[in-house]
């Protein structure tokens, strides 16, 4: 019997999920970095209170961008070392729906723990609890973009010895207007004002990519499945 | 007239960069008929099984199964299809089980105690819930095997199906071919020894 788009979608992403959690490291180590990079600011920098809330949306932001870096090389790599991605191509579902199982996969283990932990790290920078709701949703519509962002870099270099330094390199430029607009959000909700405009423009880049690079990112994958 | 009812492909040329890999090569293969592909190190046979598995599109020629192209028929000769390159494939982190459940479950919904079954056929039950890492290449080589046997596919392409393995192993793997092409399904194999099969063999000698 066949199997439909939906059942493939949700087997992937167990089969993704799966594999995280048997692999702990790779799941804790952005996350960790996350953690130690954010605190290391207070730290070194010995600021005010005032200060710190100013330059905590720019460190908060650049961090969450560098350690979601960490974990997109895996994102198809191990798939493309082990002939997995080659049974994956030929598996009868179409590439697009695995890539975009994968990557929604991905953002579930990578971009949500980071949401998840981002309080955290909220405290230590000195940001005002009322200003959580809006930097953990900017946050989530950051990562999220980010992820698809990643699965085209991550498509393009998985044929290549030392890719994860070409896929930074492909992937922060278009990254920036993520962090505009994502510090932009988190500055605005400690300073109590409305962060509706900002997130806006989160969300709709997060619509664009998700609509757009999946199709990038499958182009991207059969040149290097060839 | 080629058969409609066949795996054909013709004058397939593929380039690698400067090195002109295939060079007009030609087959056609009938359900009960295996075709053997042999050929010194270097010569495409790997090249030629990804192109039929339609994983790589050749420069020139075409590749047509019952009578289509398989671009054009991309799904459906898929789900037919069962491909087994000379990596097993596997996940280290997952069972072997679990390694054929999120593999076979993409092309047709399975049980468990079918792919069970499947294992019991390669002889390798007893792993099916060790995670993959733990197993020796020969135990790979057979879950991978289980894998295409649990597809259920009516085409196989076995990328040198007998790396690895024992005696045992070797036979194993000649029955379950004898089976497979009796039951009416067609197979490429690349191998570099002789087939000792009762069925309709067709040889392919590829040369540089």
């Amino acid at each position: 019997m066949k199997v439909g788009a939906w059942q493939a979608f949700s087997l992937v992403v167990q089969r993704e999920l799966c594999l995280s959690f048997r692999r702990p490291d790779q799941l804790l180590q952005p996350l960790v970095f996350f953690l130690i990079v954010t605190t290391l600011f207070p730290l070194g920098l010995s600021l005010q209170l005032s200060q710190l809330r100013d330059i905590a949306p720019g460190v908060l932001w650049v961090a969450a961008l560098l350690s979601s870096l960490l974990s997109l090389d895996a994102l198809f790599k191990s798939d493309a070392d082990d002939g997995t991605l080659e049974q994956l191509a030929l598996s009868g579902q179409g590439l697009t729906l695995i890539v975009v199982a994968k990557t929604c996969a991905h953002w579930l283990a990578t971009g949500l723990a980071l949401v998840v932990v981002s309080p955290i790290v909220a405290t230590a920078l000195g940001i005002p609890t009322a200003a959580f709701a809006s930097m953990m949703l900017s946050l989530a519509l950051g990562t999220l973009t980010l992820s698809w962002l990643g699965a085209i870099g991550a498509g393009l270099t998985i044929g290549l010895r030392r890719g994860n330094v070409l896929l930074s390199l492909i992937v922060l430029p278009l990254a920036t207007p993520l962090l505009i607009f994502g510090a932009a959000a988190t500055e605005r909700a400690i300073s109590g004002t409305s962060t509706v405009g900002a997130l806006y423009f989160l969300a709709a880049l997060c619509v664009f990519t998700c609509t757009l690079a999946p199709f990038a990112a499958t182009a991207a994958l059969r040149i290097t499945l060839e | 007239m080629n058969s409609p009812y066949a795996l054909c492909f013709e004058k397939v040329h593929v380039w690698r960069g400067e090195r002109h890999v295939l060079q007009g090569v030609s087959a056609q293969v009938l359900p009960t008929e295996l075709l053997h592909i042999s050929g010194p190190n270097g010569t495409g046979k790997t090249t030629l099984l990804r192109v039929v598995s339609g994983l790589l599109r050749p420069e020139q020629g075409s590749v047509t199964w019952l009578g289509q192209s398989i671009t054009a028929s991309r799904a459906e000769y898929q789900a037919v299809l069962a491909y087994a390159s000379h990596e097993p494939a596997l996940k280290g982190d997952l069972t072997a089980l679990e390694n054929l459940r999120f593999a076979v479950g993409l092309k047709r919904r399975v049980t468990a105690s079918e792919l069970r079954a499947a294992l019991e056929r390669t002889d390798v039950a007893g792993c099916a819930d060790l995670p993959a890492r733990v197993l020796s290449a020969g135990q790979r080589r057979r879950v991978a095997m289980a894998r295409v046997l649990a597809m259920s596919a009516s085409v196989w392409l076995l990328d040198e199906p007998y790396t690895n393995l024992d005696a045992a192993g070797t036979e194993l793997i000649s029955g379950l071919l004898q089976a497979h092409v009796d039951g009416g399904g067609l197979a490429l194999v690349v191998a570099h020894h002789q087939l000792a099969l009762r069925c309709s063999v067709r040889r392919l000698e590829l040369n540089s």
